[in-house]
């Protein structure tokens, strides 16, 4: 694949995705890529590009190709909610005025 | 991740596809990986990506230039720190690229090989301290105002990679009016190394922001799709706004005798940019076109041994074990 | 040497260590085999110059000649850095630089550990932070070390090349001078050569998980380095790094 001067099979190591969660208690969200060659250089790697400034308290790297997205095909059937489900929200269930719930 | 369209003609489906697309964007909607996208869209964004990406990296060898020599521990420290954000720049716009469905390896190989751009301001030499301050100021003053833009891109990952880069912009761009004003009020020696520095960059920082709009075959295309959303005279004319003003507030001089407020306006009228020396540059024949491309190829064969080691004691381990060291 | 002098030379001995080690990886800005590394080689740098510079400034503040971390970093000459020969040696190919800085990092962070039980407040302050830094260090260069030793045949051998070379000057970084002795009766510092031991622990397991072997022979232990004995590198490192303040002197940057 590759030309050059450069051996076949050079890379630049495999893409890994990188998670941080920004404090305890939070979810862990996606941060942005890092390459790496196993999950120990990924994680010191996630952590030198991601966490510079402070903004994490945890990470996750997870192999890009590990990842299973839906398909934005898959939209309708997957995320638009029937009309008839609203038993699933808070809204729909009525209490006497001045109760409280929690 | 995303399928090979052949440019030859669109089938009516494309074709609706395509106003689909168009009116989503021109809604001010989001374009994610996996989502349908016109070719010629993935190509440009490709381009304008990578291009991106090749600016971070390339340029940190005008300024890693002068970190052995940089004058304090403080500046020594924080000119690292902003040297090291840019290779953590260069890295978010690759992942970001990567998502259209290219490798970095190729990326890489496309700039070593001489074929991909990167911005052209990086190609000039950085021959005093005070360029350090100049290129803060200015050049990253310049990356701001487009950066900014940038960030409402209608591509998701480009959009993302922008936010988290426009953050840690600012510091870039204070640290080097800092170091000017600095420099503005020092010994004599250090302010005419300051007035020499920007005599020396102002006019290829007006150039960063590229051709007249007549003559940008690109930027029309790119603005219909929402990845830029000012042209390039636009985006000029703000940064010059923005910044001869803090030329007078440190009393240095911009070397433009055509410069001046206008009342009327409110905007600052400029001089004509020498554009033969904007298209020389961008072909390859500026004062340091060879030398950035051959540090990136000589670190790129150096390190090729190294890439190496790695995969080879992954491929062995397959990635588990964790050498304890202490 | 009384006391406090004693003291002020140890701490620019471990100011001038990190100031020149993080000079020395700071060459890579831009140079690293990859992206990822540039960013990692730079990070380690600017925790070291950090260190550097509040050793530094603690030495200067306990000098009372008013001196301070730039004034001692940028206007003393060779002869007067107290740094150890194995952090001056040129950055090398990408194993040299790998493997000094695991041999550093090893005798850097139970030193630090030692030091963040300090009788002197300041110093115990200085080195608890450092210490946590460093660990991070040192898993960088043992990860490293164990991927070069253990990956490919050439960079096994450029690894032991890098061992073989960094290990003759590792000897120096034990031996306490009459000045250091005083200053771990006085429990400011640890015993140097007390912590060879638990070094060469480190190193051995490190080493073993990478396939690489250690030199037999035990290192020459250095003599006079704490009295400005340096290689010709130092020289033309500071010559470097010095230039534009000394062309500027009494300048504000």
């Amino acid at each position: 694949m590759t030309q050059g001067n450069h051996p076949v099979g050079d890379t630049q190591w495999p893409l890994w995705e990188v998670f941080t969660q920004s404090a305890p208690g939070k979810p862990h969200e996606h941060a942005g890529s890092v390459h790496a060659p196993d999950a120990e250089m990924a994680l010191q790697n996630a952590r030198d590009v991601y966490t510079r400034r402070g903004e994490a308290v945890s990470l996750w790297v997870v192999p890009a190709e590990a990842i299973t997205a839906s398909s934005p095909s898959d939209a309708g059937p997957f995320f638009e909610p029937g009309n008839d489900k609203a038993y699933r929200h808070p809204q729909f269930y009525n209490v006497p005025r001045g109760v409280k719930v929690f | 991740m995303s399928e090979n369209h052949t440019a030859s003609t669109p089938s009516p489906e494309d074709a609706e596809r395509l106003t689909a697309f168009e009116t989503h964007v021109g809604n001010g909607g989001y374009v994610e990986p996996k989502d349908w996208m016109p070719e010629r869209y993935r190509k440009q964004l490709i381009r304008m990506m990578s291009q991106h990406a090749h600016s971070e990296v390339v340029g940190m060898l005008p300024e890693g230039n002068w970190i052995t020599r940089a004058p304090s521990l403080r500046r020594k420290m924080v000119l690292l720190a902003k040297v090291q954000d840019e290779a953590g720049h260069g890295l978010y716009i690759y992942c970001g690229t990567e998502t259209l469905g290219v490798d970095r390896e190729e990326l890489v190989e496309a700039l070593l090989a001489g074929k991909a751009k990167y911005s052209s301001i990086f190609n000039y030499p950085t021959l005093t301290w005070a360029d350090i301050g100049a290129i803060g100021w200015l050049v990253d003053g310049a990356a701001i105002v487009n950066q900014t833009m940038l960030a409402k891109a209608s591509y998701g990952p480009y959009a993302r990679a922008m936010i988290r880069i426009c953050k840690e912009e600012n510091f870039h761009k204070r640290q080097g009016y800092e170091i000017m004003a600095t420099l503005a009020n020092g010994t004599s020696a250090q302010k005419a190394m300051a007035q020499d520095a920007l005599d020396r960059w102002w006019w290829p920082s007006l150039m960063m922001f590229g051709p007249s709009d007549t003559n940008s075959p690109n930027s029309a295309e790119l603005i219909k799709w929402g990845v830029k959303k000012k042209t390039n005279d636009e985006l000029r004319q703000r940064f010059v706004d923005l910044t001869a003003p803090q030329a007078e507030a440190i009393g240095l001089t911009i070397p433009d005798p055509d410069l001046k407020y206008d009342e009327e306006t409110k905007h600052w009228n400029f001089g004509e940019i020498d554009w033969d020396e904007f298209w020389t540059v961008v072909k390859g024949n500026g004062p340091c076109n060879k030398e950035r491309l051959e540090a990136r190829r000589r670190a790129h064969d150096d390190g090729a041994w190294v890439r190496a080691a790695a995969e080879a004691y992954a491929a062995k381990r397959n990635g588990h074990n964790r050498a304890t060291a202490a | 040497m009384d006391a406090n002098a004693a003291l002020v030379d140890f701490l620019l001995g471990l100011g001038d260590d990190r100031l020149v080690l993080g000079h020395r990886l700071s060459e890579w800005c831009g140079h690293a085999p990859i992206l990822e590394e540039d960013i990692a080689l730079t990070n380690i740098s600017l925790d070291l110059i950090g260190q550097a510079n509040l050793f530094l400034s603690l030495a200067g503040d306990l000098e009372g000649k008013g001196r301070d971390a730039d004034a001692l970093a940028y206007f003393r000459i060779d002869r007067e850095f107290l740094n150890h020969p194995l952090v001056e040696l040129p950055k090398g190919d990408f194993a040299f630089t790998i493997m000094r800085q695991f041999l550093f990092d090893a005798f850097g962070y139970h030193l630090l550990q030692a030091l963040a039980e300090s009788g002197h407040q300041g110093l115990r302050g200085i080195a608890g932070k450092s210490a946590k830094e460093t660990a991070y260090h040192l898993r960088h260069s043992a990860e490293w070390v164990v991927r070069l030793g253990d990956g490919t045949d050439e960079s096994h051998a450029r690894a032991q090349s890098a061992l073989d070379e960094a290990w003759r000057w590792t000897g120096a970084l034990f031996v306490s001078t009459p000045a250091e002795a005083a200053l771990t009766k006085s429990r400011v510092a640890p015993d140097l050569g007390g912590l060879e031991p638990v070094w060469r622990a480190s190193v051995n397991e490190v080493i073993q998980n990478s396939t690489l072997e250690l030199p037999e022979a035990k290192p020459p232990a250095g003599k006079g380095y704490r009295r400005g004995d340096h290689t010709e590198h130092l020289g033309t490192l500071l010559a470097e790094m010095q230039s534009l303040a000394r062309a500027h002197p009494g300048a504000t940057w």
